[in-house]
């Protein structure tokens, strides 16, 4: 076991040596200096607490959203709707947090997550019943909600819902939510409970995968679903359900970023969460360690995107180049074995 | 065709030596073909005959060895470089596109297609070589309407079109009627007479005696010896193929319990929607009493498939209804159906009864998740699993496996005792098993069917669903032909004869002068 551990270790690190070194030579052709980017991405992220916690913000929905990807993949789904997941999570809190502003805190956040995680787990239970009923296969339908859930969004913010505050109306958003609507945060810094919620959905989803019943069949459905069906195992109910439970996942990353961060929902508030949990669900693998480290990295990847484009000019896109670099890399599956040798 | 001709060989293979991995597939096997002759290829299941004449069509490269062609070393690195030396191979399953007509099948396959097609030449071609070989059908019926006999026809016009003067009959009879295989073996007669060299595959020593001209016996994977059909009887070739091992005893029927009248399973006029793919089921009566096993007589295609999906309830019934012990189980769901006591052996076992990357334990629990779940779901049970494993094994008289392996490391006669072992482990009162032996050597062949009379003596019923009829025969109580959808008829085994038997399986008509076997 030891050994496979560190083998897959040496797999990430190997991965991650080699897009970095790439990546700066995308920034040498650009005319940019790599070596003070990766300085400067060193001193604003893991050099001080604050970078730090910054970097953990930045993580929270990159966890949600990979759990989002794994969970399914374990059933032979290719879940690639993360991203609008997210954004329809986001949207029913929103409705909740708009709709209903005099209830307590203690009922209002759990109200809230209730919320979020239905936004999100409908809008994918919608192609996991597609699939389930044969219709069709739920990578396409996936992907393609992935360009209606923003207008849909879109729809609300620049219309009924938005915000008619003076200052704040002058953006496609809502109103801010009342206090108790608000996630709490900790630690002095903008790291707040959905952190700590993502923690809680990453174990549930190793217990749940390796310990319990449901598990075996969610495992069962993914290594032979013909297999399964002939076993008894009610094959399109899981289908459905994973899909619902992964989508609900997706949008308790939606509900948190708003409900915690903004404090209000925006048109176009994720800046691609949902694809890039796709990208650290499938470099870990699905596993849940993995998906806690790959998404530690990536956070720095991200928050190395803002940080670039105000230090050294580096346009924000830039680290889509360094995201398709690594997913490159992962695809072309190193033999590090034979690589040494 | 002079004398010289024939004591000369077409094709010679020499020291044909091939491995897979840890198998020895092929082991310095030296052949003769000559033209004229019919050279039959006998060997149990997994012996290396496919491999051995694979190796001669070129889909594989031997790893050492030669082959030569009228006396001349030639290289074969491809499928097509054997067609151009003019061998050509009937596989085990077909490889006709459904859709198309016969003829443009065929057509697909000739070597130097024109541009535009002479539909007009081709079929006045294709009808003067049917005339010849006694292959005549309708040429212009699409391939998937055409009975499995005919289908083959279309493989073996091919060959003849695309001028093959080797061919090769990887277990061509398998799929037969028995008149159909009657029908090929006269193909054979005819083409021999042009001085074809025909290479006929199979593990069945009757089909040897009754059309070879010789007999070359394989034995995991080493050639024991070619003989003379002349020479050969059945217990000569018995001790060649399994050499010392005796084949164990397969007969089991005389040591039935007791008939008791209980019907354990029950379908009344059963009958499924009409669909594009499979095949619609009508009128199906069918009941299975405790302490029988009921074999299902038929072309596979004809239903089987359908009817196992309609008893463990993944194929809806539009009409009739289904009875479990007494209880309507018409609209049970699959999973019910299973807890109230059928248990399942798949046609494919890897396909279709386990997750391949699982091992032996866990498939063995995601089989019953109900039993070994702790505390509500929360938990499983793998010591009971493990026990449970062990103890089916031992009552089976299995030899143990290593419960922590994938199962898809393990060979098709371990994997089918994995799926027996787990589905008796539940105690089923019925058994469905689809083509049980399909792809299993005699020893796990006849380990099967030990099960399955422990089953039924103990009370239990077996259906038995296979294209073997010897198997159907020795061991059914019970047969039911199934054609088409429909039940063409029940007997119990020694009021019909093979030949009798076959005709209903292909809907065709009894000859009036029939010679029965
Ligand atoms: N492509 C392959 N890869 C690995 N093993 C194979 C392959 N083809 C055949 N074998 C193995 O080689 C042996 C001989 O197989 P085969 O020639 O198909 O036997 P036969 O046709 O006599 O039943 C078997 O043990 C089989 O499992
Ligand atoms: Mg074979």
């Amino acid at each position: 076991m030891p050994k496979n551990w560190l083998s897959a270790l040496a797999r990430y690190v190997f991965i991650l040596t080699v897009a970095l070194i790439a990546y700066a030579a995308v920034l040498l052709l650009a005319g940019k200096n790599p070596i003070l980017a990766y300085i400067d991405t060193f001193d604003f992220t893991l050099s001080s607490w604050y970078g730090f916690s910054e970097v953990i913000v930045r993580m929270t929905p990159l966890l949600f959203t990979a759990i989002a990807v794994a969970l399914p993949s374990r059933a032979g789904l290719i879940n690639v709707g993360g991203e609008g997941q997210l954004y329809l999570g986001a949207w029913l809190a929103t409705w909740g947090a708009i709709t209903f502003t005099n209830l307590p805190a203690s009922v209002f956040i759990p109200f809230l997550v209730l919320l979020g995680f239905i936004g999100g787990g409908v809008w994918a239970a919608l192609a996991g019943f597609l699939r389930a009923k044969g219709y069709v296969n739920e990578t396409i339908t996936t992907l393609l909600m992935n360009y209606i859930a923003p207008l849909v969004v879109g729809y609300f913010v620049y219309g009924s819902w938005r915000s008619r505050e003076p200052g704040a109306s002058a953006f496609p958003q809502t109103a801010a939510f009342v206090q108790e609507a608000r996630m709490p945060r900790f630690f002095q810094t903008r790291i707040h409970l959905g952190f700590f919620l993502a923690l809680l959905i990453l174990f549930i989803y190793w217990f749940v995968l390796e310990k319990t019943k449901w598990g075996l069949k969610i495992k069962g459905i993914g290594g032979n679903p013909e297999a399964a069906k002939r076993m008894g195992i009610e094959v399109n109910f899981y289908l459905i359900a994973v899909m619902f439970v992964a989508g609900g996942i997706a949008g308790l990353a939606g509900m948190s970023e708003v409900t915690a961060l903004h404090g209000r929902l925006r048109a176009g508030f994720s800046p691609g969460y949902g694809f890039v949990g796709f990208l650290i669900s499938w470099l870990a693998g699905g596993r849940p360690l993995g998906i806690l480290a790959m998404s530690f990295v990536l956070a720095i990847v991200f928050s190395s995107g803002s940080l670039l484009q105000i230090t050294q000019g580096v346009p924000f896109a830039a680290i889509n180049v360094l995201m398709a670099i690594i997913l490159f890399i992962v695809l072309m599956k190193p033999n590090l074995r034979r690589l040494m040798s | 065709m002079t004398a010289r001709d024939k004591a000369r060989p077409l094709v010679s293979l020499r020291k044909i030596t091939k491995r897979f991995s840890t198998v020895l597939a092929n082991d310095s096997v030296d052949l003769d073909l000559y033209p004229g002759e019919v050279h039959a290829l006998l060997g149990e299941n997994g012996a290396g005959k496919s491999t051995l004449m694979k190796i001669l069509y070129g889909f594989y490269t031997a790893d050492s060895g030669s082959i030569s062609l009228d006396g001349e070393k030639i290289q074969l690195n491809s499928p097509l470089d054997a067609r151009k030396h003019r061998i050509g191979m009937v596989f085990q399953t077909f490889t006709l596109v459904p859709a198309m007509t016969a003829a443009e099948n065929i057509a697909l396959y000739l070597p130097d297609l024109s541009p535009v097609l002479d539909n007009e030449k081709i079929l006045s071609h294709l009808d003067s070589l049917a005339q010849r070989y006694q292959l005549q059908f309708n040429l212009n019926l699409a391939v998937r309407d055409l009975p499995l006999g005919d289908q083959q026809k279309v493989e073996v016009l091919k060959l003849l079109t695309a001028k093959a003067r080797v061919l090769i009959f990887d277990e061509a009879t398998r799929v037969l009627a028995p008149h159909e295989i009657e029908g090929l073996f006269n193909i054979f007669e005819s083409l021999k007479k042009d001085g074809y060299a025909i290479v006929f595959i199979t593990h069945k020593m009757r089909e040897v005696l009754q059309c070879a001209d010789k007999v070359s016996v394989l034995r995991r994977g080493r050639l024991v010896e070619t003989i003379d059909c002349s020479q050969a009887t059945e217990s000569t070739l018995v001790k060649m193929m399994f050499g010392d091992v005796e084949p164990p005893k397969l007969e089991i029927r005389d040591k039935r319990a007791e008939k008791e009248k209980d019907v354990l399973l029950e379908l009344k006029g059963a009958g499924t929607a009409p669909t594009a793919v499979g095949t619609q089921l009508s009128q199906i009566d069918l009941k299975l009493k405790k302490g029988e096993i009921v074999g299902i007589v038929g072309v596979s295609g004809n239903g089987q498939r359908e009817l196992v999906d309609a008893i463990l309830g993944f194929l809806p019934l539009t009409e009739g209804s289904k009875f479990i012990r007494s209880r309507d189980a018409t609209s049970w769901t699959p999973k019910k159906i299973r807890s109230g006591g059928i248990g399942f052996i798949p046609e494919e076992p890897l396909q279709m009864g386990v997750v391949p990357w699982m091992n032996l334990v866990e498939n063995t629990a995601l089989g019953d998740l109900e039993t070994y779940a702790l505390y509500g779901g929360f938990g499983l049970d793998w010591p009971g699993v493990a026990a449970k494993v062990e103890e089916s094994f031992q009552t089976l008289n299995f030899e143990p496996l290593d419960p922590h392996r994938p199962v898809r490391s393990l060979s098709g006669g371990q994997l089918q005792r994995v799926v027996l072992a787990r589905e008796l482990g539940r105690d089923p009162q019925v058994l469905i098993a689809s083509y049980p032996t399909r792809g299993l050597d005699v020893h796990s062949a006849a380990a099967t069917f030990g099960v399955f009379a422990q089953l039924r003596d103990r009370g239990g019923a077996v259906l038995l669903i296979s294209e073997d009829l010897d198997d159907l025969f020795k061991f059914s109580d019970r047969l039911i032909v199934l054609y088409q959808g429909k039940i063409a008829g029940t007997f119990a085994p020694q009021e019909i004869d093979r030949h009798k038997i076959g005709h209903l399986m292909t809907g065709s008509q009894i000859e009036a002068a029939e010679g029965g076997g």
